[in-house]
């Protein structure tokens, strides 16, 4: 049953990625695909999980590596965005 | 913390992100977008410190703090023209993540193999692949395609030996086994991405963002971690579409971009054909003049704009020409210029062009037949006619801008040379074009400086 209902909310999130992106205007294409990279650092919270595990050592400093390269990819991620989106500006008023 | 909280967190932050993405729906609201994306990710990771299955913090928030320095840092100092590769190795990153998550898993002894072997494929693909494209972008190996013989067989039965040993594991469970099948995804990354060359960079880019997606979403069946499921799914649509929107502004198939090799094949088609023709060469000068009596001038920027640096100067003709000519100056964007989605309007927004005076194909096109001049800067393949007209031709069916519809039509290039796609372009020998031979950020600077002159 859990399986199920993990597919069921994996499906329904694809569709609301489908028409969310959809509506992303193509001037800010590059912001996007940095914002969903930073994002999809959130597989930090993965990393968090397996790094704190205390029982087996070898594991718990596998995860550690994870969190070091997730937190590089998400605070890169969000920085890059936001000097990118800083530049878009509308027309300076005479 | 209670398990209800870190379930409420959970939900918080994925709203959070999916409010991220839909910022992006224009650029006034893209900037409060990207902060919600930041808050999601502080209450995730908040939620996960406060879970019982994480025993240890402090080394962990060291790890996380230094991680976040070294991100930090190099997002702040990197250049604009240097954004394509730093987007690739952030997404490189990401995916050799999700490697350590499922190797940990493993070594764990955590039940869930097919989970975790999915991840691991996945990730290290998206790891290795980005990797050669951070690679090719940063200039430090040949841009083009590198075509090994036997290519494909070889792809092929990497692929194919990865499934079988993702098969193996599945059943025997032998950490091992577990580690070949890393190393053979690593290859098969590489070895994928390889032969596809420069100009291909945007599809590339956009799956490399889908794979780290749908990387995060196998880590999340097998830690069965609804957030990750969430997000992931998010990316990897978003990463989907891109790839999507790509592909057709080439009128290509994803397999065949794949499958790679565009360019170097078909370079030899055309080559002698239009050798009696003279295409005729023009100076800064007349170009000047002839801008500076213009009414509407649509500029068409590529790659070639990004690579002499040229989109400053370039802001600096059109603001001299809307100031002191009184010209109706605007930029035209085909979707795959450059070597990712979006690249031309994130230069000329860092040249300060306001965004209002930037267009989409579908939404200039028609503007070509008023237009007195059209002013092509470092563009070949997306403006050629062929694209329309000649279906033998490997450009066939690809959605162009139309700018011979121009009264004059401006090439700023350093040579007659075929673009990317190897086909040669008749534009270049048209009765209404002038070529402007030479660096795009010389040519232009040089008719600047004409143009304020007087």
């Amino acid at each position: 049953m859990e399986i199920w209902m993990l597919l069921t909310i994996f499906i329904l999130a694809c569709f609301v990625g489908y028409f969310v992106v959809w509506g992303v205007t193509p001037a800010l294409h590059s912001p996007l695909m940095s914002v969903s990279n930073a994002i999809s650092g959130v597989i930090i919270v993965g990393a968090l999980l397996t790094a704190g595990n205390t029982d087996a050592p070898a594991a718990g400093l596998l995860g550690l590596i994870a969190v070091f390269l997730a937190s590089v990819n998400i605070f890169g991620g969000f920085a890059v965005s936001h000097r990118m989106l800083l530049m878009f500006k509308k027309k300076e008023k005479k | 913390m209670p398990g209800w909280t870190i379930s409420f967190s959970y939900l918080l932050a994925s709203i959070l992100f999916i409010l991220a993405i839909r910022g992006l729906a224009s650029p006034r609201t893209a900037k409060n977008g990207n902060l919600a994306g930041i808050a999601g990710m502080v209450i995730a990771v908040a939620a996960t410190f406060g879970s019982p299955d994480v025993k240890e913090y402090l080394l962990i928030l060291a790890v996380l703090i230094a991680g976040g320095i070294i991100g930090t840092f190099s997002a702040l100092k990197v250049k604009m023209t240097a954004l394509p590769q730093m987007i690739a190795a952030f997404n490189g990153l990401g995916g050799l993540a999700a490697v350590f998550i499922s190797l940990s898993e493993v070594t764990a002894g955590n039940p869930t193999r097919l989970e975790s072997s999915l991840g691991l494929v996945i990730g290290a693909i998206a790891f290795s692949g980005s990797m050669i494209a951070f690679a090719k972008l940063q200039g430090l190996m040949p841009a083009r395609a590198l075509l090994l013989p036997f290519r494909r067989s070889i792809n092929l039965g990497l692929a194919l030996a990865t499934v079988l040993l993702c098969l193996f594991f599945i059943k025997e469970g032998q950490t091992n086994t577990f580690y070949t099948l890393a190393a053979l995804s690593v290859l098969l990354g590489i070895l994928l991405i390889l032969p596809i060359g420069g100009a291909d960079m945007p599809v590339v880019i956009s799956i490399l963002n889908a794979y780290s997606g749908w990387a995060a979403v196998a880590v999340g069946f097998s830690l069965n971690n609804i957030l990750l499921i969430i997000t992931g799914a998010l990316v990897g649509a978003s990463g989907s579409i891109l790839s999507y929107i790509m592909v057709k502004a080439m009128n290509r198939s994803l397999l065949g971009v794949m499958l790679g090799g565009f360019g170097a094949e078909a370079s030899t088609i055309t080559e002698s054909e239009n050798k009696t023709l003279a295409a005729r060469a023009g100076s800064p000068r007349d170009a000047a003049f002839i801008m500076e009596n213009a009414t509407k001038v649509i500029i068409v920027p590529g790659y070639g704009m990004a690579a002499a640096q040229a989109q400053h100067v370039l802001k600096e003709m059109a603001d001299d020409l809307r100031q002191r000519y009184d010209v109706d100056v605007r930029f035209a964007i085909h979707p795959v210029a450059g070597r990712m989605p979006g690249h031309m309007n994130v230069l000329l927004a860092e040249a300060n062009v306001p965004y209002e005076n930037v267009f989409e194909l579908e939404d200039i096109n028609r503007e070509f037949a008023t237009a007195d001049v059209a002013y092509v800067i470092g563009a070949n393949d997306i403006t050629n006619p062929l694209a329309k007209t000649a279906p033998d031709s490997p450009i066939y069916g690809m959605p162009v801008l139309e700018v011979e519809k121009a009264k004059t039509v401006f090439f700023v290039k350093r040579s007659l040379a075929s673009g990317y796609a190897g086909v040669e372009n008749p534009l270049f020998y048209a009765d209404n074009t002038i070529m402007l031979y030479g660096d795009a950020k010389e040519v232009t600077a040089e008719i600047v400086s004409v143009l304020e002159e007087k």
